[in-house]
């Protein structure tokens, strides 16, 4: 066997940076948002207060699908998973005292990404802070959505358009922002295995920088703004190996597919987030430990930020006990255990470096198929990843059922006489009704107060940028800047692009 | 006997739908003629698919916490089409102060994380109308 190069060098098998975590820990970024903005704002005040060194904002269901609280889907939706932001209204009173220019905040968002984006961009122009050295990340990742978490909007390809135009928009004018978060989160979470995750993932940030080429960026212009998301799932080494995969991989396909010559694009940086599908209504204290297990992998992995997930997310969105619980996990990984001061420390482990190699060679097998299918734009259209990890999930939930996977509470060490729904369990987050009466509210008086004239030449123009096919980016903030609403600017690209509905297959 | 016949719906904007899928499969698995509605859909589509295929059974998996809003308004639609011997189950993360309400509305079953899929397939069977 090989022995790998060191870290720091080419392929960055054993990490990006030659002195691991020395410089510089992990960003500790918990993912929280729930009900209004108003009480957003004070739990990422909070978060802020205990230590968290970045912002991880989590959107309702309607935020992320691009409706506005008053659409009949929205209903019962408005701020349950996450926080409802209907216009720069919102994104105003969400960031409302805390300073943009000085923190780095990721945005989990998807198909309204362009959108949110530039609702944010316009609140840091309004606090004084400068786009040039605006620092985040946005989710982006549209084909995660059709592949498994199947919160798109427009078909493939014109969904596409919109990551591109973020692309080329933040090469030029926000050029420290992270344009995508590449995210096999979610792809793990809907049941794939983790050689699935890595190589959907992968496969996936090869199609958006082919697709960046197409649209006639110069590979260096952009790549180096590319980031990943990783599940930091419960096999230990298993997961260790696959983070080590996933550089490689990246370095020689940004060097030898794309031809990037610059060292940035070759370097795989990327975020973690433990499993949240691992965590269990039974027993939920046992899910702490899992939660350390997980994040340790991700440290031991050289992930680059982190999300510990709360022990109490099977039953709701997490409370804030729970979650600085969930903070502080990560905060005596990295101030008590000495695991960060040394790089790779299974470099060499005959174990992790055999599972390393066969993770590599499963997901070049996993680009060669899909290669062949004409890409994963095709693969995706042809139901292909979907296939994959439906049966993956399927295989999993029958080895719970016949006790070969063991679940510790849930088919094994159950405690006597405990009914799921009706254990000692901590107490939980309860979000009522009257986050989403209150955005009904707001949206009614935004809509008397604003400048409709001012709205609707702005929604022409994001519709004629749709059909010409120039940057969708400019109109979007101006019509941001008019208070546009997350919807209407959805709606406007509707009416060019039409809706995706997806083959159904059990 | 006849084969059960159940529809597992998505309903809301959420699009998880690892669980719809796994159960989906489970149930046919276990011998029931399972129909799959795919996502987002309004409880009146869910009716009018219960309706169409004659199902014995609706199961929802809710994730989102919209079980308050969809519930009632699927049970009163059901209610409203003479289905009212149609068994109704969740499955789902649903808060434990809600499952209460929710079998005051007439839902039967409603199971969270970890439920294993035999638990739910004897539900069903111990509980559906009788086809004969």
């Amino acid at each position: 066997m090989q022995s790998p190069a060191d870290p720091g060098a080419f392929p960055y098998t054993r990490g990006i940076h030659a002195s691991g975590y020395e410089g510089k820990l992990w960003t500790m970024r918990q993912f929280a948002g729930f009900g209004t903005p108003e009480q957003t704002n004070a739990r990422y005040k909070a978060l802020l207060a205990a230590g968290g060194t970045g912002l991880s904002v989590a959107f309702d269901l309607p935020t992320l699908m691009g409706r506005d609280p008053d659409h009949p889907l929205s209903l019962g939706e408005v701020g349950k998973c996450g926080v409802n932001v209907t216009s720069l209204a919102d994104m105003e009173t969400l960031f409302d005292g805390i300073p943009l220019g000085e923190i780095t905040t990721s945005m989990t968002i998807n198909s309204p990404a362009a959108m949110i984006f530039a609702m944010y961009l316009v609140v840091a122009e309004k606090q004084g802070g400068r786009w040039q050295t605006l620092s985040g990340t946005i989710q982006n990742d549209i084909l995660k959505e059709f592949i498994a978490q199947k919160e798109y909007i427009y078909p493939p390809r014109p969904s596409m358009k919109l990551v591109t135009d973020v692309f080329a928009f933040c090469a030029e004018r926000v050029p420290r922002w992270n344009t995508i978060s590449v995210s096999g989160y979610h792809i793990r979470e809907a049941g794939a295995t983790a050689l699935q995750e890595l190589a959907f993932t992968l496969r996936d940030g090869i199609e958006y920088v082919q697709y960046g080429v197409d649209a006639g960026l110069p590979v260096d212009a952009f790549a180096p703004r590319i980031s990943f998301f990783f599940n930091a799932h419960s096999d230990f080494f298993e997961e260790i190996a696959k983070y080590r995969a996933a550089r490689t991989l990246w370095a020689y396909a940004m060097r030898d597919r794309f031809g990037a010559k610059d060292e940035r694009s070759w370097k795989l940086r990327f975020h973690s987030q433990t499993a949240g599908v691992s965590l269990t209504a039974q027993q939920p204290y046992n899910n702490v430990v899992r939660t350390a297990l997980q994040a340790l992998s991700a440290v031991l992995g050289g992930t680059n930020s982190l999300h510990t997930n709360s022990l109490d997310e099977a039953l709701a969105l997490p409370t804030e006990e729970a979650a600085t619980l969930a903070l502080r996990t990560q905060q005596i990984i990295a101030y008590e255990s000495g695991v960060p001061e040394f790089v790779d420390p299974f470099g060499g482990s005959y174990y992790v470096e055999e599972l390393t190699n066969s993770l590599i060679d499963g997901a070049r097998h996993y680009f060669d198929r899909i290669d062949g299918m004409g890409g994963m734009v095709a693969a995706i259209e042809a139901g292909f990843p979907q296939r994959e990890i439906a049966d993956s999930a399927y295989t999993f939930q029958q080895a719970v059922e016949q006790r070969k996977q063991v679940i510790v509470g849930v088919n094994d060490r159950t405690s006597p006489g405990e009914e799921v729904g009706d254990v000692a369990h901590p107490p939980i987050l309860y979000i009522d009704e009257s986050a989403g009466e209150r955005q009904l509210q707001k949206l009614e008086q935004l809509k008397r107060t604003r400048n409709t004239g001012a709205v609707e030449r702005a929604l022409e123009s994001i519709r004629h940028a749709a059909q010409s096919g120039t940057n969708t980016m400019p109109p979007i903030l101006d019509a941001v800047r008019a208070y546009a609403t997350i919807g209407e600017m959805c709606d406007a690209l509707r009416q060019v692009w039409g809706e995706y509905e997806e083959a159904v297959a059990i | 006997m006849k084969k059960l016949r159940v529809v597992v719906a998505k309903p809301g904007l959420d699009g998880h739908d690892r669980g719809a899928k796994v159960i989906a499969r489970a149930l046919r698995d276990a011998g029931m003629e399972v129909i799959y509605t795919g996502l987002r859909q309004t409880p009146e589509q869910i009716v009018a698919a219960a309706l169409q295929e004659d199902a014995d059974v609706v199961g929802l998996s809710i994730l989102s916490g919209a079980h308050n809003h969809i519930a009632p308004k699927l049970m009163e639609l059901l209610r409203a089409k003479g289905l009212d011997d149609v068994l109704v189950v969740i499955g789902g993360i649903i808060p434990d102060v809600d499952i209460p309400k929710l079998k005051a509305l007439g839902v039967k079953g409603v199971f969270l994380p970890g439920t294993p899929m035999q638990e739910i397939i004897d539900f069903i069977r111990a509980n559906a109308r009788i086809r004969v």
